[in-house]
Order: structure tokens, then sequence, then C-alpha cells
């Protein structure tokens, strides 16, 4: 009876969230970052003057530095809160997620501390990474050749 | 044109993550790498070198771009030296990205304190 009671309540007074609208926010911001992934490529092209595929590489270096130093200000933790796969699928979430943990594990010294847990939560996307790359790449050497 | 592509490609990779992360138990960690692996296995018919023509920085900013990269770059090096290629050129693409995030993270976290 009183577990029932306090199943209610739980239940009322859990915030439901709006599935629909969190995954349009998705594709909003997501979108806008990719857009801005894409002007970027096209300043680091017009004021550097390097070739179009080269500047994958500034942008992508770009991006990983203002989502440290937004992750180091504060704002992105609530920023990810609100926009959620939005900002944690672009590269930013990979850089968020090495920031925090710097950040949080510091104090537990530089070795045992930063050393070890800087990866716990980007060394997954790079172990699987690594593995499936290998993997398809086997898989693409023996059917194609390896040619691109 | 092509920022059109790009706003449409990025946004439809994220709210894919979206509508996984919400309808399903795992948790951000999860669709990252389940999107990382994605990326590696759409390459190997070539079908995220046309994404990346077709939406450019669009295609580059998720992080499905990363297994993309790491086999893109691990082929490139095995069609001139074999098998071993492979593994020399795994990291050839993606050492910018993974070195920065790396020297930013480890500097910057001694200039800052941590909030919360």
């Amino acid at each position: 009876m009183e577990k029932n009671k306090y199943k209610d309540l739980v239940s009322k007074h859990t915030p439901k969230e709006n599935r629909l609208f969190n995954a349009l926010l998705a594709f909003f911001i997501g979108g806008c970052m990719g857009l801005i992934g894409e002007l970027l490529r096209d300043f680091y092209a017009y004021v550097l003057d390097i070739p179009k595929d080269d500047t994958s590489i500034f942008m992508i270096t770009t991006l990983i530095f203002i989502g440290c130093l937004l992750t180091c200000l504060g704002f992105f933790d609530k920023w990810v809160n609100f926009a959620r796969c939005g900002l944690i699928i672009p590269i930013t979430g990979f850089a968020h997620s090495m920031q925090s943990a710097a950040l949080d594990y510091r104090k537990e010294g530089l070795v045992t501390g930063i050393g070890a847990n800087m990866f716990k939560l980007a060394g997954s996307v790079i172990i699987y990474g690594v593995v499936s790359a290998y993997v398809f790449g086997i898989i693409r050497f023996l059917l194609f050749g390896g040619a691109i | 044109m092509i920022y059109l592509n790009a706003f449409l490609f990025a946004g439809l990779v994220c709210m894919i993550g979206q509508i996984i992360l919400d309808n399903t138990k795992l948790t951000p960690g999860h669709v990252t790498t389940l999107f990382v692996v994605l990326g590696a296995f759409l390459d190997i018919f070539s079908i995220y070198d046309y994404f990346v023509k077709i939406a450019g920085g669009g295609a580059l900013v998720p992080i499905t771009s990363f297994g993309h990269l790491l086999i893109h770059g691990a082929l490139k090096k095995a069609s001139e030296l074999g098998f071993m290629g492979l593994a020399m050129g795994m990291f050839d693409l993606t050492a910018t990205g993974i070195v920065s995030a790396i020297i930013f993270s480890f500097f910057l976290s001694f200039l800052f304190q941590p909030k919360n």
C-alpha cells in the first residue's frame, strides 16, 4: 500500500522529458556546429591561404581549443545539460570529456590524478575507433587493395 | 549550398544520437563510441568520403569523422607499404586532434579551478 503510494508520488514528480523537443534541439545545435566548422574551413582557406583539404586540421584544433576553454570557464557543463547530443556528438564533446576529467582529478596529483584519469571517458572512443578501423581496414584491404 | 548540406548533415547525426540516447538505456559514452565505429564502418565502401565531399565541414565536425580519419590514414599507408601500413598510418590524420586535446587540457587544468 505504502509502496504504491510512493511510486505514484515519484512518477508524479519525475520531470517528463519531451523527446521531440530534445531531438529538434540536438538537430539545431548540432547543425550550427557543422555550419561553424564549414565557415571556419573557409575562413582559414581565405586568410591563411592553405589548400582546402588541409584546413580541416586547423578547424578541428580550433573547436577543441574552444571546447576546452569553455569547459574551464564553467559554461560548457550547463550547455551540455541543455543541448545533450547537440554538443556531445561534435568533436567538442571529446574535448569536454578530457578537460573535465583533467580538472576534476588534478588535486589527486600529476601522475595518479591527471595522468591516470585524463582518458577515462575519451579512452573508449580511441580504443574502439582503433579496433574497428583496424578490422574494417583489413576487410577493405582484402576487398579493394586499400586504394582510396 | 555546401553550408546548407553541412547544417543538415551535422544536425541529422546529432539528432540520431539524441534519439538513441532518449529511447535506450545507453549513456553518452556508449553513443559516441557507437558513432566512431559507425564512421569507420561507412568507410569500407567509401560512403563517408562521399559525405565529406558534399557536406564539407558538416561531416568533419561530428565524432563519426574520427573513425573515418583513422581508417583513411591506415589505408593510405597500407596501399603504399602493404599490410603493416595499417598499423603505421593509423594515427596519421587524427594525431593533431588527440595531441592538441591533450596539450590544451593539460595546461588549461593548471590555470583554472574546477567549478561546482
